[in-house]
């Protein structure tokens, strides 16, 4: 197999912008490509002198390396990536979590600000809780761990989750994180992004119900032209002045002590969990963006 | 396989909409997803029908074969039902034998069928004692998206109610006949989330759920079945009314099935 | 082979050359398929091809249940082919039986010869084969829906595989058997190609066939793997609504 030093993320892509103006090439499995003298990198493998493709995708051809772009696949994790997970385990010196890849990933102690001693553990991270970690390397083989001692990295609390297929992300944030910045200061929210196509979002109800629209409209039309304009557009009809109340009209009364539109104005209920004055969004990863054949 | 456990904000998330009255896909409280009901999808077996509920996506096939009777009912005919909750249909599902909540859906369907007294088993007898028809009711989930037991029964109602005896197969009669159909009970499931009790609940829905009930209801204004399920409490008060919201959208479904 | 029972049996080729369908000797039966039918599975597949219908999921790679199987160099591959109760005109005891334990084991086989699992250690890539309505030649219509499903999951692998089964019927060698040339036929040869090797990474046989007939079975075979793997790579691209003019022929060129 190629070395693996292809795109970071895999996943439902339908496509992207080539890169240059080099027309896409679509492979399949099977399918033979000439290599151009670059190196075997992702979704290739030999046989002799010859070079075929792995995997269903995009040839690009970028020094040094001729790789597949995937339509699919679950996220890989890379070191340095920020990402989403969930603690699914407690054990006696890490958290087990669960980070929508192949395998789960361990956050050992000594990867915490808190670096609790055994026995302690489920005192500050409990089965359930979302958290933002760092991808890293465990030992020199390769194995993957994250951990959790970084900026802006550490437990996430109220909001809620969303997950798209992990190669929409670079367009979710757009160039300079532009899409983001524009889909956070439309809605109200504030963000994490993850590179494993998790993203923690929050904020009033009604704007995280058009963040989760505007993700989908991503992930469905993310390759066809105009996608600024069309999120743009999406937002603006989608303003914080409409009416947005239940479609059904047979449907439960909503309930009077708290206000029945989504108004940006109302004040929030109790149960709200505050909506914190918009703050700029954590786009992860900005190197990334010139990954890809997707970015111009 | 082994069910990953989902964030607890996206749990509390579910439930602070369901208190102002909002869905994740913004249907309300007590709005159902886009239902079809495809009949004859199965040419090999007897009756057959094919379900979507949104994405959920169940498969039923009725086949009837000549069997012998139970000795304590020689004049009556057998009726079996079974659901299969296939590890294609779902990251959750194992392969195997049949799990609890597999039992649970199969004998869910059943009973609904069965007090319904959807099929009159005296008329599947050929011979007292000797010979009767089995009908095996058999339910496939193709795409676990939530709420299968109503996709399930619906399933097994569409397949029942276009299913068609194979007497000539079995040297019975001289030309094959329609399978009787004499009531039309229909399933619907609730899910509690918060203080909302929410109809058609997708698969987050229930994961998020506080409590579970389901109820079964025939086109002649009766309750023939109930099921509560999950962890979680209802009110009397709230089993009078869901009982209510069961019958409505249960009559606009026994439409669609008897319609098709 | 079927029980002949009361029925006489048919014709299985006339004067003409044609078949009891009315198709050639080297003709397939229609066949349609549709990539990403399933929307939980990781990648999925729905074929439908003659009067079989088989649906395919798969699921992976993720951790390995049960954790003793694990291996820690590669993954695993665990296919399951089973039949739905209703698919078969005799209904069908739900459970594996013995026969679907076998078919489950040569198709796990067929994709282990093509999958790269060296890429995942310690998971598993979890297939799983249901036949919804029978009539001959399942476990090719589950192994090609399955390979598609791989496909759309992005798991890498050499190639699709492409699968078919060729038999001698009234003496003669023919392809794509259905049901009553299964049941009264002569010999019957599931056979499963991977084009970009040329090799064959499935084969079951059984029936009288001579080594002339042999070979010739195993040409009409491989062609038909050909020509069903073209028709797999229109299936997958039509997934992608990429249109059968746009680049990916002549790539070499």
């Amino acid at each position: 197999m190629g070395n693996d030093q292809g795109p970071r993320h895999r996943g439902r892509d339908r496509g992207g912008k080539p890169p240059h103006s080099e027309p896409k090439v679509l492979v399949l499995p099977g399918d033979e490509i000439p290599d151009r003298g670059l190196q075997p990198g992702f979704g290739t493998y030999r046989v002799g002198k010859r070079l075929f493709a792995s995997v269903m995708g995009y040839a690009t051809w970028r020094e040094p390396f001729v790789r597949i772009v995937p339509f699919a696949g679950r996220y890989v994790p890379k070191p340095h990536d920020v990402i989403v997970g969930v603690v699914q385990d407690v054990q006696k010196t890490f958290y087990l979590l669960d980070i929508d890849a192949s395998r789960w990933a361990p956050l050992h102690t000594s990867g915490t600000p808190w670096e609790p001693g055994p026995g302690e553990l489920d005192q500050y991270l409990r089965i359930g809780d979302a958290v933002l970690v760092a991808v890293e390397n465990l030992d020199a083989t390769g194995k993957i761990g994250v951990t959790m001692k970084g900026e802006d990295l550490g437990k996430l609390s109220g909001g809620t989750l969303v997950t798209i297929s992990p190669a929409k992300i670079p367009r979710v944030i757009g160039k300079g994180g532009s899409m983001i910045h524009t889909i956070t200061r439309l809605t109200g929210t504030r963000v994490a992004v993850g590179q494993n196509g998790r993203i923690w979002v929050e904020g009033p109800a009604e704007g995280i119900h058009r963040v989760r629209e505007c993700l989908r409209i991503i992930e469905e039309e993310g390759q066809r032209p105009g996608l600024t304009e069309r999120i743009e557009g999406f937002l603006q009809m989608t303003g914080p002045t409409d009416e947005t109340g239940p479609r059904d009209p047979s449907s439960e009364p909503v309930d009077r002590t708290r206000p029945d539109r989504f108004d940006e104005g109302s004040s929030p209920s109790d149960d709200d969990p505050g909506r914190a004055p918009p703050r700029p969004d954590i786009p992860q990863n900005e190197t990334n963006e010139g990954e890809g054949p997707w970015e111009a | 396989m082994s069910e990953v456990v989902a964030a607890e904000i996206q749990t509390t998330h579910i439930i602070d909409l369901a208190r102002s009255g909002h869905r994740l896909d913004g249907r309300g409280i007590d709005e159902w997803r886009p239902v079809t009901v495809e009949p004859g999808y199965i040419k090999n077996a007897d009756g057959s029908a094919l379900v979507h509920v949104g994405a959920t996506m169940v498969l039923c096939g009725v086949k009837l074969e000549i069997s012998k009777p139970y000795p304590d009912t020689p004049n009556a005919g057998v009726l079996t039902t079974n659901a299969e909750l296939i590890a294609l249909s779902s990251p959750t599902f194992e392969p195997g034998p049949p799990q609890p909540e597999a039992i649970e859906l199969s004998r869910v369907v059943d009973r609904s069928i069965r007090a319904a007294e959807t099929i009159d088993l005296t008329k599947l007898c050929v011979t007292p004692a000797e010979k009767c028809w089995t009908c095996f009711v058999d339910i496939h989930c193709l795409d676990h998206s939530g709420n299968l037991i109503d996709a399930a029964q619906l399933a097994a109602l569409g397949a029942l109610t276009h299913a068609t005896m194979p007497a000539t197969k079995f040297g019975i009669a001289e030309h094959d006949y329609p399978l009787e159909v004499r009531h039309f009970p229909v399933e619907c499931t609730f899910v509690r989330l918060g203080d909302k009790i929410v109809a058609d609940p997708t698969f987050e829905e229930e994961t998020a759920g506080q409590g579970r009930l389901t109820v079964a209801t025939d086109e002649l204004g009766n309750v023939v079945a109930m099921q509560k399920g999950k962890i979680g409490a209802f009110s009397p008060e709230e089993v009078v009314e869901t009982v209510e919201r069961a019958f409505r959208h249960g009559d606009r479904l026994r439409n669609l099935v008897r319609g098709t | 082979m079927g029980s002949v029972g009361a029925k006489e049996i048919p014709e299985l080729l006339n004067a003409e050359g044609r078949r009891i369908d009315g198709r050639r000797l080297d003709e397939l039966r229609p066949i349609s398929m549709k990539v990403g039918a399933l929307t939980r599975a990781d990648g999925s597949a729905f074929v439908e091809w003659g009067e079989n219908k088989v649906m395919a999921a798969v699921y992976g790679p993720r951790e390995v249940h049960p954790r003793h199987l694990m291996q820690t160099s590669k993954a695993i591959i665990q296919c399951r082919y089973n039949m739905a109760a209703f698919s078969v005109d005799e209904r069908k005891r739900p459970g594996q039986d013995r026969r679907s334990q076998e078919i489950s084991k040569v198709i796990t086989e067929a994709f282990e010869s093509v999958v790269f699992t060296e890429e995942f250690p310690k998971t598993s890539i979890d297939i799983y084969i249901e036949v919804l309505q029978a009539n001959a030649g399942t476990r090719c219509a589950g192994l090609i829906a399955a390979s598609l499903a791989l496909a759309d999951a992005g798991i890498p692998m050499a190639d699709l595989v492409a699968s078919v089964a060729v038999g001698k019927v009234a003496g003669r060698i023919a392809l794509d058997l259905k049901k009553e040339e299964d049941n009264f036929g002569e010999a019957d040869m599931p056979l499963a190609l991977v084009p970009q090797s040329g090799r064959l990474v499935l084969i079951q046989m059984e029936g009288h066939m001579t080594r002339d007939e042999l070979r010739e079975a195993l040409d009409l075979g491989t062609k038909g793997c050909r020509d069903i793997y073209e028709r797999m790579r229109q299936a997958l691209r039509a997934r992608y609504d990429v249109p059968a003019g746009a680049p990916a022929q002549g790539v070499m060129a």
